[in-house]
């Protein structure tokens, strides 16, 4: 019985983050905000949607299964990466802003626009 | 109880896909549209746990995980095309 309740709000859980996460990537403005949404609280919702599955088929059939394990290792491993690189193309292909970036202060300009620095030699 | 809390599941997830393929269809720029599919791709995986559980049978696991890597590759293989111009050098 308790399990069964933990289940379920696990499931109502997931439900709920999921959708809000899609509810953010479609409402928000622009996209560095659309990335909110599906980066945490989707990410948070399979998590808890996968915790659920786990405790189901432990607590109700007795038969521990790692798959779901693995399914949550990859998707939190592969989240961050994944929005880190719509960024820098999103960042690359908004050339309407980038005029109005500040210089950066140092000697190497902004990252992905302006490339890596200049390679140095290991004698100086 | 379970299965009344996966019906409602269902239907959030599904208007999610809903709000995602609006995304893919509307969306202004490119980046926006891989955005769309990625969070596509992740609600379909949970869909696939949730047919796990409603239907009680662990063999739909291997697809949520086959899921997870095409869709992963997919999207990193799309920016690497809008970053660099081609996807392998």
């Amino acid at each position: 019985m308790i399990s069964e309740i933990a289940i379920t709000a696990l499931i109502y859980l997931a439900a709920f983050f999921l959708f809000v996460g899609s509810l953010g990537l479609a409402k928000l403005p622009s996209l560095m905000q659309r990335l909110h949404g599906p980066t945490k609280a989707t990410t948070l919702g399979i998590g808890s949607l996968l915790i659920a599955s786990m405790l189901y088929f432990l607590l109700e059939r007795g038969a521990l299964s790692i798959h779901e394990l693995l399914i949550t290792t990859f998707l939190f491993l592969t989240a961050p990466v994944t929005a880190l690189m719509i960024a820098n193309a999103h960042i690359l292909r908004d050339t309407r802003n980038r005029k109005k970036l500040p210089p950066t202060g140092g000697a190497v300009g902004w990252a992905v626009i302006d490339g890596p620095p200049a390679e140095q030699s290991d004698q100086d | 109880m379970i299965a009344t809390a996966s019906m409602v599941a269902l239907i959030a997830i599904g208007a999610a896909m809903l709000f995602n393929l609006y995304r893919l269809l509307v969306g202004p720029d490119t980046p926006t549209r891989v955005l769309a599919l990625d969070t596509l791709t992740i609600n379909a995986i949970a869909l696939v746990v949730l047919a796990g559980i409603f239907y009680d049978t662990a063999i739909y696991f291997e697809a949520a995980l086959l899921f997870a890597m095409v869709g992963f590759l997919t999207t990193v293989a799309y920016c690497k095309y809008m970053l660099r111009g081609n996807v392998m050098e």
